[in-house]
């Protein structure tokens, strides 16, 4: 006999949210000073130091091509830290999530929360990179803003992702293989640096259900205006993922949780 | 208050709450005791719906649990065992925080928060860091916590657990408070001296099992003789086979310390005039030797 999963819709998550923003707007400026800064250091060193040596990439510069990847990059890593090391220091060390659980709110709420709070956080470093975008004059015009609500998917995607590998952590240490699996082989097979044209064909064929491609494909046409092979079908996977990713998490927190 | 009727749960095959059942009434502070792994804390977890039983029926401030255990909650407050105070806010922001997951309005918890300090003794503290805490002023913000929605019934796991003397008399005191204030506490504890001062009934459970309910009193009354006089010392061991029981109704030798339990105790100190080498302790019986007789002296770990 346990507590009815989802007893009604309501926005009790939204009290976990706001915590996670209170807490967050007393270390703003750190916070957002490390989200912005690691993919604006790979943006111009990478852009302007290798771009000099590469030929044009599917017409582009290279740093034009490099900086589409690197807003889904930026929105992936930030998901992803938030929902694996933040996430996890509130279900364990902290406890933060059993204390709101003794307040009327279920797992499912505490899960919601966590998981739109670390897109949110996606969403910001997205913002982060299309500002400096702006700056460095790679992009022009309003169109470009097109690209935020598909960071904000790309976030819903890799926190749904990320919480479930939380779900199921007893350390830390269980995150590094996470990283070293899932996310760093992940950055290289989708086409974020260069284009997957350039990988054998199997490890393309690998990249194409990977989340971060559809991202990054949906970004780049967004940003820069090229051609976009499957608009609807990328939403769709990135939609997916973050169905998915959200509801299995939402089950094994809850077994965790409510044991 | 509370109603709980024939509660099971198992844990991968072994039984650790098995058919436990008892009522709590309005007003009533009432102590649930057992040694480790008696399934005291299992059990309060049912009751607020955090762990899922495997048979019973629940009641909580007049709802179903598990099935309107949100609500229930939202009438009732939790004083966990582990701090789980929010390390990222200041103490009045901690309660603030806490009072939006009742969904209280603003100007409400503003309201409540500066009493809720006074109640705590942590007027000076508002806009304190808690790391910046002791052990005792977090056990009391977290009993704070526990009454931003003013709740009529208040969960209490091990309250005092850790804090030393002083400490704990503030808490026992503002438990006392609670309760004059006709709220129901419902308590688990590994201190009998606790439960004696503030239960006005306990139960006490072992092995998943509830083996004794009543006023500490009259549970002590009715189990164990007034008197204890304990002995220790040389030759302790041919004393407690060759004279104590002469004197005492029972008496339980474990390790070099003879148990004698006596309807009168000043024989038995009398005949002890003769045993230079032994020392005594003569106190009258508490909830402790209950507590013993009724579970062991075992350890369980």
């Amino acid at each position: 006999m346990t507590e009815p999963l989802i007893e009604r819709c309501g926005l009790r998550y939204l009290h976990v949210v706001g915590r996670n923003f209170l807490v967050w707007r007393k270390l703003m400026y750190a916070s957002m000073l490390g989200n912005m800064a690691d993919p604006m250091i790979y943006l111009v060193g990478l852009g302007f130091g290798l771009g000099g040596f590469m030929p044009a990439i599917e017409g582009m510069r290279y740093i034009n091509f490099l900086a589409g990847g690197m807003l889904c990059y930026s929105a992936m890593n930030s998901a992803t830290f938030e929902a694996l090391y933040s996430a996890f220091s509130r279900l364990k060390i902290q406890r933060t999530w059993e204390g709101i659980m003794h307040a009327p709110m279920t797992a499912a709420d505490v899960v919601l929360g966590e998981w739109i709070w670390a897109a949110l956080k996606a969403t910001l470093s997205g913002a982060a990179m299309l500002i400096a975008m702006y700056l460095l004059g790679l992009v022009h015009g309003l169109r470009p803003l097109a690209v935020m609500p598909v960071v904000l998917l790309i976030g819903l995607a890799f926190s749904g992702l990320g919480l479930i590998m939380t779900a199921l952590a007893k350390s830390y240490e269980f995150f590094i293989f996470y990283f070293t699996l899932v996310i760093t082989p992940m950055m290289f097979l989708s086409g974020v640096f260069y284009p997957r044209s350039a990988l054998p064909p199997v490890v393309q064929a690998i990249g194409a259900v990977l989340p971060l491609t559809h991202g990054a494909d949906l970004a780049r046409g967004l940003t820069l205006g090229t051609p976009m092979a499957h608009p609807l079908l990328d939403v769709l996977v990135l939609a997916g993922y973050a169905t998915c990713g959200v509801s299995v998490s939402v089950l094994l927190i809850r077994r965790r949780l409510l044991k | 208050m509370l109603q709980v009727a024939e509660l099971r749960k198992s844990y991968s095959g072994t039984e650790v709450v098995r058919g436990v059942s008892f009522a709590v009434a309005a007003g009533e502070c009432y102590g649930l005791l057992g040694p480790n792994g008696a399934g005291k804390t299992t059990t309060l977890r049912c009751c607020l719906g955090l762990t899922a039983s495997d048979g019973g029926h629940i009641s909580l401030a007049g709802l179903p649990v598990p099935a309107a255990a949100r609500a229930a909650r939202a009438r009732t407050g939790v004083c966990p065992q582990f701090d789980n105070l929010d390390p990222d806010f200041t103490v009045a922001e901690n309660l603030v925080v806490y009072g939006r997951y009742f969904g209280i309005p603003r100007d409400l918890m503003r309201e409540r928060v500066p009493r809720l300090l006074e109640f705590a003794g942590l007027e000076d503290k508002a806009a304190a860091r808690l790391d910046a805490l002791s052990g005792g002023m977090k056990r009391r913000l977290t009993l704070a916590r526990a009454l931003v929605n003013d709740p009529q019934i208040i969960f209490l796991d091990e309250p005092t657990t850790g804090l030393d003397p002083q400490a704990r008399h503030l808490i026992w005191d503002r438990l006392k408070s609670l309760t004059a204030s006709g709220r129901t506490l419902i308590l688990t504890t590994h201190f009998m001296d606790e439960a004696e001062r503030l239960c006005h009934r306990v139960a006490i459970m072992d092995r998943g099992a509830m083996i004794a309910e009543d006023a500490p009193r009259r549970l002590i009354g009715a189990q164990i003789e007034p008197h204890v006089v304990e002995i220790y010392g040389e030759g302790v061991r041919e004393f407690a086979r060759d004279t104590a029981p002469r004197y005492a109704q029972r008496v339980e030798l474990t390790g070099e310390t003879a148990f004698c339990y006596c309807r009168d105790a000043a024989p038995l100190l009398e005949s002890l005039q003769a045993h230079s080498a032994l020392r005594a302790l003569s106190r009258a019986a508490n909830l402790e030797d209950v507590f013993i007789k009724l579970t062991g002296r075992d350890i369980r770990d």
